[in-house]
């Protein structure tokens, strides 16, 4: 998908005369995984709202803008902690959300191929409360999907799962998202350490850099360069305030 | 079953203390009469107490149907139009300050003693619950369903019907149940004032002749209907509630 464009943030935020963060510039590369990793409250989700568009109560003092120079209306899909399924919707309508909200017509084999990709296809009928919280963020993976922007916004959309079924989440997002510009919003170090092809801290004193493991997303969780990425991650957050 | 048993039961220890009362306190008829009168008077006039009670129950539905339509309506409008809120709301609000019933009155002398100003006086007693019920319900859309419609670029009025109004109908469920205990109080108020049928009007009509008997029947018949509207409003949204999350 060689239309991902890289994004680029600047600025700081204020809401309601509180500021949120200092100036920073955040580069989201193309085509690639930018981790952004944090501890709570420092405003990692307020940069991915603002990034989202959805910051009408944020002032922003600052700029966004894609590589290609085109506006990013259009173009972005969400994804979040909360999987945001309509509970009055089946699987399958829920993925098909988006075209509905916009009026458009259902590519419906596009969707069925999609709930097959999420393992989900003895359960396209179901509605989300006859779902477990994993196969729930499947449906919220097929419903991003289903968008087919090039860039995606995640924001610590795995937080809320047990631990072997955020490891399998995390690689079939991998696999699935490949070649889209992706941002994720995260405070687990493993999980930037393993989808990270681009790696930033955010804490109060502003974006630090750090390098990754060499290896190529999606990295193992058990690789000594992965668990010693995790460690000095940790360490970073936990060092700095 | 074991419900049916329970309301039988509560319905025979109900009449078993009224008996009580009434032989206890030896008030004569024409104050309160026993029960046993009064299931006399109610099959000795059935066809006249269920004529009555048909025309209050049509009565009732009406106002419950439009009363319901304009509340969803309203809510709607409301909910999607701030200059609608900022001038609509306080007149809602400050209408409620006026007593509906101060306004049976007025509604049959500009309407009549047909069925329309009962008709009115349901809609308008029920019309309040199930505007704000339902108001209330579309303003507490989950934040993060309308972040994700703002994202796919849909128009207010899609996120409206595709989102905000399904993620409402349990709110407007709990309006219609309160609208259901509500609407026969409008009815029944609109025939006091004036009405040559209905249940309101047999009750003063059987209390005018101290037919006291009678009036008891038709009180009961009211009671049962009204509760019987109730657990099917009740019954129904439930369903529709059930029926719409699983």
């Amino acid at each position: 998908m060689s239309n991902s464009p890289a994004l680029h943030f600047h600025g700081s935020a204020t809401i309601a005369g509180t500021p949120i963060f200092d100036p920073l510039d955040l580069d989201i590369a193309a085509g690639k995984w930018t981790c952004l990793l944090g501890a709570s409250g420092v405003g990692k989700t307020t940069v991915l709202r603002l990034l989202a568009g959805l910051g009408d109560h944020i002032d922003h003092v600052g700029s966004i803008a894609a590589s290609d120079g085109q506006s990013l209306a259009g173009r972005i899909s969400l994804m979040a902690q909360t999987d945001n399924l309509m509970p009055w919707l089946d699987v399958f309508d829920n993925i098909a959300i988006g075209n509905r909200l916009r009026g458009d017509a259902v590519d419906g084999d596009r969707a069925e191929r999609l709930i097959d990709q999420v393992g989900l296809t003895a359960h396209r009928h179901k509605k989300p409360n006859a779902l477990s919280g994993g196969q729930r963020q499947r449906v919220a993976l097929a419903r991003t999907l289903m968008e087919g922007r090039p860039i995606v916004l995640l924001d610590e959309p795995f937080s809320a799962l047990d631990a072997k079924i955020r490891a399998e989440m995390q690689e079939l997002a991998a696999r699935l998202f490949a070649g889209k510009t992706v941002c994720l919003i995260t405070h687990d170090p493993g999980e930037a350490a393993r989808l990270g092809d681009v790696i930033f801290v955010m804490n109060l004193t502003g974006l630090h850099s750090i390098t990754p493991p060499s290896s190529p997303v999606i990295r193992p969780y058990d690789a000594p360069d992965v668990l010693a990425c995790q460690g000095q991650l940790l360490r970073l957050l936990r060092e700095t305030p | 079953m074991m419900r049916a048993l329970r309301i039988v039961g509560v319905t025979m220890l109900i009449l078993f203390l009224w008996h009580i009362l009434v032989v206890l306190t030896g008030l004569p008829a024409f104050i309160l009469p026993s029960p046993a009168r009064v299931g006399l008077a109610l099959f000795g006039n059935f066809e006249l107490i269920a004529h009555h009670a048909s025309v209050t129950m049509a009565e009732v539905m009406i106002g419950l149907l439009l009363g319901t339509f304009l509340g969803v309506v309203t809510a709607i409008s409301l909910a999607l139009s701030p200059i609608a809120r900022v001038v609509v709301r306080p007149m809602m609000v400050l209408s409620q300050a006026l007593p509906v019933f101060a306004l049976a009155p007025v509604l049959t002398l500009w309407l009549g003693y047909g069925l329309w100003p009962k008709i009115i006086m349901a809609l308008l007693i029920i019309y309040f619950p199930v505007t704000s019920a339902f108001f209330d319900g579309l303003m507490q859309t989950p934040r993060g369903m309308l972040d994700l419609a703002k994202v796919m670029q849909a128009r207010p009025w899609q996120i409206m019907r595709h989102i905000r109004i399904p993620a409402a109908i349990p709110a407007l469920a709990s309006g219609l149940r309160l609208a259901a205990v509500y609407a026969p109080i409008g009815a029944i108020i609109g025939e006091w004032v004036g009405a040559s049928q209905g249940l309101g009007y047999l009750m003063l009509l059987a209390n005018g002749r101290a037919k006291i008997d009678l009036m008891f029947a038709a009180l009961i018949v009211l009671a049962v209907l009204t509760l019987l509207l109730h657990a099917s409003v009740d019954r129904l949204c439930s369903y529709v509630v059930r029926r719409q999350q699983a």
